[in-house]
């Protein structure tokens, strides 16, 4: 699994894309909206691929028509988290979903997280692998 | 991406427009005539509904001819007693809105201070901001406006809300249009106490009481909606009934109407079902009688009447 790509957190949807724009994050929040999906702001500093709870920057939106709404809180949220990962996802709760249909980021902290894949040899040959964050290497300088 | 965005085809701006046409297509000659047709009298308040479905749909064709054209704004105020239709309009005027391209989605959402303002300190914001959420995209309706604004408590929360309104109004025009509504002379202290709502409300219109004439339509035309109609003496009561009704508290305008022409229905009902003894045909199931208008306490001296009696 390719965790990043260059120094970029490669997470969810259009994350090996340059990062949207927010007329396009709009877009797609409309899309969102528009199959009736509720769309969620959370955000973290800790973006372990494994840490699927991020916190919720309010509640669920479910009964918006247009993205603009969505886009007041984001801007909120960012002026908040700037220093953040931030990202927005659409919960589709209809019968046989009732999933996450869509997720992507839309903040991302000035100095990224990055990851390494630590192997451990164990006994009788078994191998272990774990997902170690880097220590941020160049933010002491 | 395949389509091709809207700015970069008016760079050959066009030279020719077929007004009619243009205008259907936005839809608003069927909303207009709608609005004729469905609401009656209120003759200041259709001009300037058309008056402002013009503007926009020039606004919209000198867009297309590059001709300098400003975002026009669209936040506005509508001034009424109770029940002259103010709240029918908003919801016409959303179509109209929405059918021109200048909100993108077309709902109205309808609130009053108690949706806006919370109960304690940090309750406000969310509350209004939530509120502002589902309101984008289209028509943000706030009913009896002055009730944000209470001048005797300085601390009030409404002053919280009224200024994250004011901000969204003034930022986000092109997201959502305001309309506030409420009662003339508290709009106008209001207003008075507040200018930051009156320089950002391009259109004020005001909604006139109607005359005994037009109610006496209006009713007919809520009967006929419901499959009724009036006998001709039923009629005759009704406009008595009308007299009487706007010189009683409590009057209010389209909205007493209503109400009465469903208290119609219901001694109409009864009176059928009193005998039961005979054969129905559709006249009767639709021809309200003068008893069933000449029933009502109105003609007593109206409901206060009837309680200081009792009393
Ligand atoms: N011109 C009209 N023709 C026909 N029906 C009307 C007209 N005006 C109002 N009505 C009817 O009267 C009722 C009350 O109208 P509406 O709710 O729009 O009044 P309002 O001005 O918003 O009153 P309030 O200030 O009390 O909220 C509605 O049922 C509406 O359909
Ligand atoms: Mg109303």
């Amino acid at each position: 699994m390719k965790l990043t790509q260059g120094s970029k957190l490669t997470q969810g949807c259009f994350s090996y894309l340059p990062d949207l724009t927010d007329e396009q994050i709009t877009s797609q929040v409309q899309y969102c909206l528009s199959n009736g999906w509720a769309v969620n702001i959370e955000f973290t500093d800790d973006p372990h691929p494994r840490n699927t709870y991020w916190e919720m920057w309010g509640l669920p939106m479910f009964d918006l028509q247009d993205a603009a709404g969505v886009m007041m809180e984001l801007a909120e949220c960012r002026r908040v988290y700037g220093d953040r990962y931030i990202r927005i996802s659409g919960f589709d709760s209809s019968h046989g979903w009732e999933s996450v249909r869509i997720s992507f980021l839309v903040n991302r902290p000035p100095q990224e997280a990055e990851f390494e894949l630590v192997r451990q040899e164990g006994a009788g040959r078994a191998i272990r692998y774990t997902t170690v964050r880097k220590p941020a290497a160049h933010a002491s300088q | 991406m395949l389509d091709v965005p809207h700015a970069t085809t008016t760079d050959q701006s066009e030279t020719q427009f077929d007004l009619r046409k243009e205008a259907e297509a936005a839809g608003i000659t069927d909303t207009l005539q709608q609005l004729d047709r469905e609401l009656i009298g209120l003759k200041p308040v259709k001009n300037r509904v058309r008056q402002i479905a013009s503007l926009l749909l020039i606004e919209r064709i000198r867009q297309r001819a590059g001709l300098a054209s400003a975002p026009p704004t669209l936040h506005m105020s509508f001034t009424g007693n109770p029940g002259t239709g103010k709240t029918t309009v908003a919801l016409r005027m959303a179509k109209i809105l929405h059918g021109l391209g200048f909100v993108r989605r077309g709902q109205v959402i309808s609130v009053t201070r108690d949706d806006l303002v919370g109960q304690y300190i940090g309750h406000t914001a969310p509350k209004t901001k939530e509120i502002l959420k589902k309101a984008m995209g289209g028509v943000l309706f706030i009913d009896e406006a002055y009730y944000l604004h209470r001048p005797d408590n300085e601390r009030d929360y409404g002053q919280e809300s009224i200024e994250i309104l004011l901000q969204v109004m003034e930022n986000q025009r092109e997201d959502l249009v305001v309309i506030l509504a409420g009662y003339g002379e508290r709009m106008t202290s209001f207003f008075a106490s507040n200018p930051g709502f009156r320089s950002r409300i391009a259109h004020h219109i005001e909604f006139p009481d109607y005359a005994e004439a037009e109610l006496l339509v209006i009713a007919e035309l809520m009967l006929k909606e419901r499959g009724y109609r009036f006998s001709a003496a039923a009629r005759e009561a009704f406009e008595k009934y009308i007299a009487l009704r706007r010189t009683q508290p409590f009057f209010s305008n389209a909205r007493s109407i209503r109400n009465a022409v469903d208290r119609i229905r219901l001694r109409q009902a009864d009176r059928l079902v009193s005998d039961l003894n005979r054969m129905l045909d559709v006249a009767d199931l639709e021809t309200i009688d003068p008893a069933d208008v000449l029933a009502s306490r109105v003609f007593n001296g109206g409901a206060a009447a009837e309680r200081s009696v009792k009393a």
